[in-house]
């Protein structure tokens, strides 16, 4: 664990993620405290006197939206729905796709074939597009929109760990504690799982990253979170037919979302590097 | 080959089967009563149950989708709610578009993607080689709207070089494929780094280099035929997640491919339409992993032997 922490901080890009990730959660966690201005509060004198939202300036920091609400405001509480999203989403992903993925490795036979057929035919599948088309079924809301990514996400990580599993189980160590007459509990949860672990920590990282990435694209069709909500796609979203004159409207959003998804890839990324033991000591 | 081939298709086949049977599903879930939809709001019960028993959705849902494979595998895949046309007339309206966008993203994509990850491999830890690492991971984390609004607001609206989206020359092909093909070049260029890490690694090389060749022969040519193999099965799977269309490019730049119809086909409900576009793009995605493996064996002749 110490080894694996000394590693991320020895990677400058990983550290520069780490820290874009804390300041991305604290933004989140203090939004109140921080937020100059409510979120969702009109302004008069946010807007100028033909209607047209203001550029960035000493009041509001970001400048305003087509409504004269605060964009710094509007942001930080956007980076709570991200973050909520991202995690939720993310983790019911990781945890079906474990789940798929150990019992179809472990189990075998039928149901491991029938689970992992289904897997191939959920590959076929345009994921953007079923996505979408989910979204647009279920009225969405913040947990729904975080059902229908982890419904899209799973599948990658239950292949993966399936792979894992099964060169696992065909172990000797296994065999042998199968031998001395280990219960099937045992043998998953004390000789399999903590294998796992490493891989699902990578992919519980990294998988935020593209989710973060997904919920915006969502919300930027306008089948994401709904309004009021703050949601950095969703501000897209709403400026989208303004934006050659409101360029800040696009652009800090824009901004928001590419550090955000980029600091869960590099800090994955260094992760999978130190976790991985046939890269140690390798430059 | 042969048997490998026959045992690939048949999977595609059961894959396929597997994808009508969940969009048909899909579209039995929509809140929205499509025949409602389409009758508007002051029709009477009797129109309503008419326009019902035309559309044939008054059946038991199995003989539905009895009927709906039969016609699918005669070519037919149905009509359009809103727009009274065959949903296959309208896919192939699309088509020209979305392959012309595939193109040009696959073409950027190798652009960026290829050169950056050969280069990084054989400046494998030092700075050039953390510089595109960390560009391509920039690239993979910007959400493809963002990169399309700011490329459109750089090179159309500030500098106007290209147009503001639309479709019909190859000036308007260039920001939306570059668009993507940004996005897709950050994996493109990680994967072939990786791939050419491992294989600038083995004896082979090893060899060449003894023989006296140049570096430059030793990677372009000994390296990069070993070492693409990956990023081909990747071109593959590319072919078929660009035909379902990109919908958000699309949307962004008002490119009329099959994503756009397909966006536009779920905000009304139609659901014959998003039932085909789900259908060609499952097609597409399961023909260009069969496409990646017949091309492979050509470069690499030890995939017979396996």
């Amino acid at each position: 664990m110490l080894y694996v922490l000394q590693q991320l901080l020895k990677n400058k890009l990983a550290l520069f993620g780490l820290v874009m990730m804390i300041l991305f959660c604290g933004a989140a966690v203090f939004a109140p405290v921080i937020s100059p201005h409510p979120p969702d509060k009109q302004y008069f004198e946010g807007l100028t006197l033909e209607g047209a939202p203001l550029p960035p300036n000493k009041t509001f920091w970001l400048g305003t939206d087509l409504l004269g609400r605060s964009l710094f405001s509007r942001l930080l509480y956007g980076a709570r729905t991200s973050l909520i999203i991202g995690i939720a989403a993310n983790g019911a992903a990781v945890l079906i796709g474990a789940f798929l993925g150990i019992v179809a490795g472990y189990v075998k036979g039928l149901l491991g074939t029938v689970i992992m057929r289904f897997t191939d035919l959920m590959m076929a599948f345009p994921a953007l597009l079923l996505a979408i088309a989910l979204a647009a079924i279920f009225r969405p809301s913040l947990w729904i929109v975080a059902l229908v990514i982890a419904l899209v996400n799973w599948v990658q990580i239950a292949r993966v760990i399936y792979s894992q599993t099964v060169a696992l189980v065909e172990q000797e160590y296994i065999e042998a504690a199968g031998a001395i007459g280990a219960a099937w509990p045992r043998i998953l949860f004390i000789h399999i799982v903590p294998h796992l672990w490493p891989t699902l920590l990578v992919w519980g990282t990294l998988g935020i990253a593209t989710t973060v990435l997904l919920e915006a694209t969502l919300s930027f069709l306008g089948v994401g979170v709904r309004p009021p909500t703050p949601s950095w796609g969703g501000i897209i979203y709403e400026s989208q037919s303004y934006f050659l004159d409101a360029p800040w409207l696009v652009f800090f959003p824009g901004i928001a979302i590419m550090l955000l998804s980029l600091s869960f890839n590099l800090v994955g990324d260094a992760l999978r590097d130190a976790l991985d033991p046939t890269q140690r000591g390798r430059q | 080959m042969l048997i490998f081939l026959a045992k690939r298709l048949s999977q595609a086949i059961l894959i396929l089967i597997g994808v009508t049977l969940i969009t048909f599903c899909l579209s039995f879930l929509m809140p929205a009563d499509p025949v409602r939809m389409l009758a508007g709001r002051s029709a009477t019960q009797a129109t309503v149950e008419s326009i019902r028993k035309e559309l044939g959705l008054d059946k038991p849902l199995p003989i539905q989708y009895l009927k709906y494979i039969s016609r699918l595998v005669q070519g037919d895949l149905g009509r359009s709610y809103k727009q009274k046309t065959q949903v296959s007339e309208l896919i192939m309206s699309r088509l020209p578009a979305t392959l012309l966008l595939m193109a040009g993203t696959i073409f950027f994509e190798l652009l960026i993607g290829l050169p950056a990850g050969i280069l990084a491999a054989t400046k494998r830890g030092r700075s050039a080689d953390n510089w595109i690492m960390a560009l391509s991971f920039a690239g993979v984390s910007v959400p493809q709207f963002v990169l399309g609004l700011l490329l459109l607001y750089l090179f159309a609206h500030i500098i106007p070089i290209f147009p503001l989206g639309g479709y019909g020359s190859l000036k308007h092909l260039i920001l939306p494929a570059l668009t993507l093909g940004i996005s897709g070049g950050g994996w493109y260029s990680r994967m072939m780094r990786s791939s050419m890490v491992d294989v600038l690694r083995q004896d082979f090389i090893r060899t060449a280099r003894s023989k006296g060749l140049t570096e430059r022969s030793v990677v372009l040519v000994h390296a990069l035929r070993n070492a693409i193999l990956p990023v081909i099965a990747m071109i593959g799977l590319d072919i078929g997640i660009f035909m379902a269309g990109a919908v958000v490019v699309e949307s962004v730049y008002g490119w009329p491919g099959i994503g756009q119809m397909a966006w536009q086909a779920i905000q009304m409900v139609d659901i014959p339409i998003i039932m085909g576009a789900t259908l060609v793009a499952a097609v597409g995605i399961v023909l260009g992993n069969l496409l990646a493996d017949l091309v492979i064996p050509f470069i690499d002749p030890r995939v017979y032997l396996r």
